[in-house]
């Protein structure tokens, strides 16, 4: 089970945070700012995957933002490495050539696009086109 | 409505605030803020505004401000005041309301805030809303933050939705179901009729979310598992369609059909095929081709091999599925990508136990792995390492663990050093090479050497007579190098106090020797004693060697130890004061004591090296033991099958890597499985070892040990010492005519075994059996061996037999004693096991004995 989604700049600006566990308003950015403290401090070259408390973190640095991801011992922890490829693929998808100001203006888009991909913590679906569909129905109602 | 009416509701609208500004505009003015300072200001007073803004109660841009009320929230401001406005955007009929409002309520609430409830019946007339993004965006809310009461009243809801033909909500419902199963686990049974046609739907995301409705009702209930396994052949189908099906533009994803899918339906496999030989078989094919047919140069690929590697594992596959499985993670080692080679070396360290023998022809790349850069990788395969050590590689193994530990940091040095302790311990070659590594280890792990370590070296030490001299040199060179290094110091300084003299002797048989005078083994004392990295317990070891030298060396040494010890009654640690006025009364008032208390101290009894100490055991019975070996594999399932109960799994664990404290069970298989292969073979009436695979013989005591706790089958004690115990010492007290009459418990081609009684003087619940076997045929019995086994309730002690050959025609017998303690006074019967070799060919039988007089305990 997936339990959290994170997008985090390399200062430690959290662009979307998204829980799919119960914790605590205020615990949240201390999450976040450990979270980013351990893989800043790991070099390129290393494993995407690290243990941290008691569940796994799998993260990818893509430009200057980092794409965490934090599972249960259940999950795969490669497939969860191709969840934020496709992740990265749909949100680019849908807003072309997209850069990390785009993600920080669109930020509700961006959660849409998160909701209609992972469901309290499990993948619902994983093609590109029938994700962006409501999002784009919407576009075009407005 | 008159003119003037319209005129002031004009007027009232101009003079309102202006429109509030946007999610955009916000985030602009957020990141042109300079300073934290700044950036707070603007967000306390947009946060104020929008709260005069929700007063007002202002339906037209409330969207608007609840999503900028949300943006600041991720940001990390308190912005609780926004979940009412969530639920009231929640309610209105407008479509870009309900989104954001469902968002909010998804982020801002979970179930422990109890504004959710206000939701339910929002939620419910949304469920039936004609667009099916609606219907969607309800699924979605209530999936992610429902509460049990929240699930009760919706689940019929839900379920209903789970039958429409509309996938968009269909595979929404699905995962809607997860959740309320795991809420409330009772709705379960609403939900399993319709996972079926659910899962033999086209859309890949139904699917998807089918496998995982499925995987969570078979974790939450094992009734739920044993329905759900005749879909087993439907997942199968699932799984083939996927690799048969050709290129499908929709769910590729580098050149592999949906992988996601794939990845979910081999775990659910995994579930289900767990325990169950005929799930597993039908698994079989499909886990082959799989494992075959994916090709490894993407990442995606790499998921889906290891997701078919620890359902392999996992199930009850057939054995070329495992070397299959074990292959493609040899493969993942070699591989460049980091990440790969983490998994697998983290999917090998579970299958290590189940499966040695293949992992150990990767063992060069594991070793490899450890001088890999990345932590994780380290870890993992330090821990890899030590489970694979046995007694053919210990020595390049150890070796390369010490290159590993010079270097390794500290976490991991007292990691690796108290392991490489435990591994020495039960697998080294020599006690030479074992004195070598030990000395190494201390030198190079520093002061991160577990503190146990040092007494069990000592009493190594104390056993091997014949390499003391070598070992006081050694030890006294690596003290003069570096003196900082406390465990080294401790065990050090205690070998040089008690066979001090044979270091100024100097000699050595093996080693050239090196020439040593008192005076330099008094000033290394006194350096020590002196120094500031010694620790108390160190300087308490130094003062106790002094004393001890004093012994040992000539009376003009005396003088300068005395000088040495007695300014320490001064001293301020009250230890080391204590101990040097009781030292300098010895030498000054006690003189001709002091030789008699300082001799050498004879070899201490070994005690458990393992870190839990096991309460049941007390320390008589912890002597290090050589149990008598079945020569194969299936002779050790047999004497497993007469202890009586067949339904056990032998377990697993028999490696020793294990470093974290264990449970009691666990402690005590790893103690009776750990056998010291190093001790000199000694004593002459042993049973040798007939060269059986190592990991037969800690199955055999696992076996005895997971029936009956309280048995110890002590054979040979290796080590003249320990000869010198209550038990044996009990043996001898028992001569006197029986009282209870002997029993012939087998006689059967030519072997008669006797059974004669005899109390325990001492213990009115406790027997002397002693066992006798004759042999009325013409050929000998050799490599006789005989094993018993009693209920629960009693415990029982198997001594050494005088010997293993039964000589024919009579002429002699093996005799044999056996304890029985009866603590419950209960009937004893007893299982036995024999085995011997006559002709040429090997005889083994067993049965049970039943005829053991009644008055045997009174």
């Amino acid at each position: 089970m997936i339990k959290f989604v994170l997008i985090l700049t390399k200062q430690g600006q959290t662009r979307l945070s998204h829980y799919y566990m119960p914790i605590e308003l205020t615990e949240r950015p201390t999450l976040e700012a450990d979270v980013i403290r351990r893989i800043l401090a790991r070099a390129p070259g290393q494993c995407s995957f690290l243990d941290y408390e008691d569940y796994k973190i799998v993260y990818r640095r893509y430009l200057a933002l980092y794409f965490i991801i934090g599972i249960d011992d259940d999950e795969n922890e490669v497939a969860t490495l191709e969840l934020i490829h496709l992740i990265v693929e749909t949100i680019d998808k849908y807003i072309p050539k997209v850069t990390d100001l785009d993600l920080m203006y669109n930020v509700e888009k961006m959660h849409m696009i998160l909701d209609e991909m992972i469901m309290n913590g499990r993948v619902v679906e994983t093609c590109k086109n029938k994700i962006l569909a409501p999002i784009q129905l919407m576009d075009s109602q407005r | 409505m008159s003119v003037l009416q319209a005129l002031e509701e004009k007027v009232s609208k101009l003079s309102k605030m202006p429109a509030p500004i946007r999610l955009k505009d916000l985030i602009r003015n957020i990141r042109a803020a300079r300073t934290a300072a700044d950036e707070r200001s603007v967000v306390q007073k947009e946060l104020a505004q929008i709260r005069d803004l929700f007063r007002d109660e202002d339906s037209v841009y409330r969207c608007r401000n609840v999503a900028k009320v949300l943006y600041i929230h991720m940001l990390g401001y308190a912005a609780h005041f926004g979940q009412l406005e969530c639920l009231k955007l929640i309610a209105s009929p407008r479509f870009t309301d309900k989104r954001i409002g469902y968002l909010g309520a998804t982020l801002l609430l979970d179930e422990r805030h109890d504004v959710h409830l206000l939701m339910t019946n929002s939620m419910k007339n949304d469920m039936n809303h004609n667009t099916q993004y609606v219907v969607g965006l309800s699924l979605s809310c209530l999936g992610s933050i429902c509460s049990p009461e929240m699930s009760r009243d919706l689940a019929g809801e839900v379920e209903k939705l789970l039958k429409t033909s509309n996938a968009y909500i269909k595979k929404k419902a699905a995962l809607c179901a997860v959740r309320i199963t795991r809420k409330v686990p009772e709705l379960m049974e609403m939900f399993i009729p319709s996972v079926r046609s659910l899962l033999n739907d086209k859309n890949h995301g139904v699917q998807l979310t089918a496998v995982c409705l499925v995987h969570e009702m078979c974790e939450r209930s094992p009734d739920t598992l044993l329905h759900f396994r005749k879909l087993v052949p439907n997942l199968v189908r699932i799984l083939k369609n996927l690799i048969m099906s050709g290129y499908s533009p929709e769910h590729d994803v580098s050149g592999v059909s949906d992988p996601f899918l794939q990845v979910k339906v081999l775990q659910l496999l995994r579930v289900l095929g767990r325990k169950d030989p005929d799930a597993s078989e039908a698994m079989n094919d499909i886990l082959a081709q799989v494992a075959t047919n994916t090709e490894t140069s993407k990442n995606v690929g790499n998921a889906i091999l290891y997701e078919t590697v620890l359902t392999i594992m996992d199930i009850n596959s057939e054995s070329g599925l495992r070397v299959l499985a074990v292959n493609i993670l040899g493969r993942f080692l070699l591989n460049n990508d980091k990440n790969i080679r983490y998994v697998a070396l983290n999917t090998l360290l579970k299958t290590v136990q189940a499966d040695m023998n293949a992992v150990q022809r990767h063992r060069s790349t594991i070793l490899d792995c450890l001088k890999d850069s990345d932590i994780s990788i380290k870890k993992r395969s330090v821990e890899l390492c030590f489970a694979l050590i046995n007694a053919s590689n210990v020595r390049t193994m150890v070796k390369e663990l010490i290159f590993f530990l010079d270097k390794a940091d500290p976490e991991f040095k007292s990691y690796t050093s108290s392991n490489i302790f435990t591994a020495c311990d039960r697998y080294s070659p020599n006690k030479r090479w074992h004195i070598d590594t030990m000395m190494r280890v201390l030198t190079a792990a520093g002061n991160y050497v577990p503190d146990d370590s040092v007494s069990s070296l000592i009493q190594m030490i104390s056993e091997t007579g014949s390499l003391q001299a070598y070992i006081v040199q050694q030890l006294y060179k690596a003290l003069k190098d570096d003196i900082s290094q406390q465990p080294l110091a401790q065990v050090s300084l205690w070998c040089i106090g008690e066979f001090g003299d044979m270091l100024v002797a100097g000699v050595v048989d093996e080693e050239e020797p090196i020439q040593v005078s008192e005076d330099d083994i008094l000033d290394l004392g006194e350096s020590l004693m002196n120094a500031t990295s010694s620790s108390q317990v160190t300087k308490e070891y130094a003062l106790l060697a002094m004393v001890k030298l004093s012994a040992r060396f000539s009376p003009q040494s005396l003088e300068r130890i005395k000088k040495i010890v007695i300014p320490y009654s001064q001293s301020m640690d009250m230890e080391l004061q204590q101990r040097s006025v009781e030292f300098g009364a010895l030498i000054n008032t006690y003189n001709h004591m002091r030789a008699g208390l300082l001799e050498r101290m004879p070899p201490m009894e070994k005690k458990d090296t393992d870190k839990v100490n096991n309460g049941e055991l007390t320390d008589e019975q912890l002597e290090s033991r050589e149990i008598s070996i079945p020569s194969t594999q299936n002779e050790s399932k047999g004497l497993l099958d007469i202890l009586g109960d067949g339904d056990f799994t032998a377990p697993v664990n028999n490696q020793p890597n294990k470093s974290e404290p264990m449970s009691s069970g666990g402690e005590l298989l790893d103690l009776l499985g750990g056998l010291d292969l190093s001790a000199p073979p000694t004593v002459a009436p042993t049973i040798q070892p007939m060269g059986a695979p190592l990991n037969s013989v800690p199955n055999l005591m696992d076996g005895l040990d997971a029936l009956q706790p309280m048995t110890t089958t002590t054979t040979a004690t290796m080590n003249l010492m320990n000869q010198n115990t209550d038990l044996l010492g009990g043996l001898t007290n028992n001569i006197g005519a029986p009282s209870i009459p002997p029993i012939m418990a087998v006689d059967k081609d030519g072997l008669k075994v006797e059974f004669n009684f005899e109390k325990e003087g001492s213990a009115p619940h406790v027997v002397n059996i002693t066992l006798k076997a004759t042999n009325s045929t013409t050929n000998p019995f050799s490599s006789f061996i005989f094993q018993a086994a009693v209920p629960k309730t009693f415990q029982l002690q198997l001594m050494s037999p005088s010997g293993d050959l039964v000589p024919p025609n009579n002429s002699g017998a093996i005799t044999q004693l056996i304890k029985v303690a009866n603590p419950q006074n209960a009937n004893l019967r007893m299982r036995y096991k024999f085995s011997y070799s006559t002709g040429g060919s090997t005889v083994s039988d067993q049965g049970e004995v039943n005829t053991f007089p009644a008055n045997m305990f009174t």
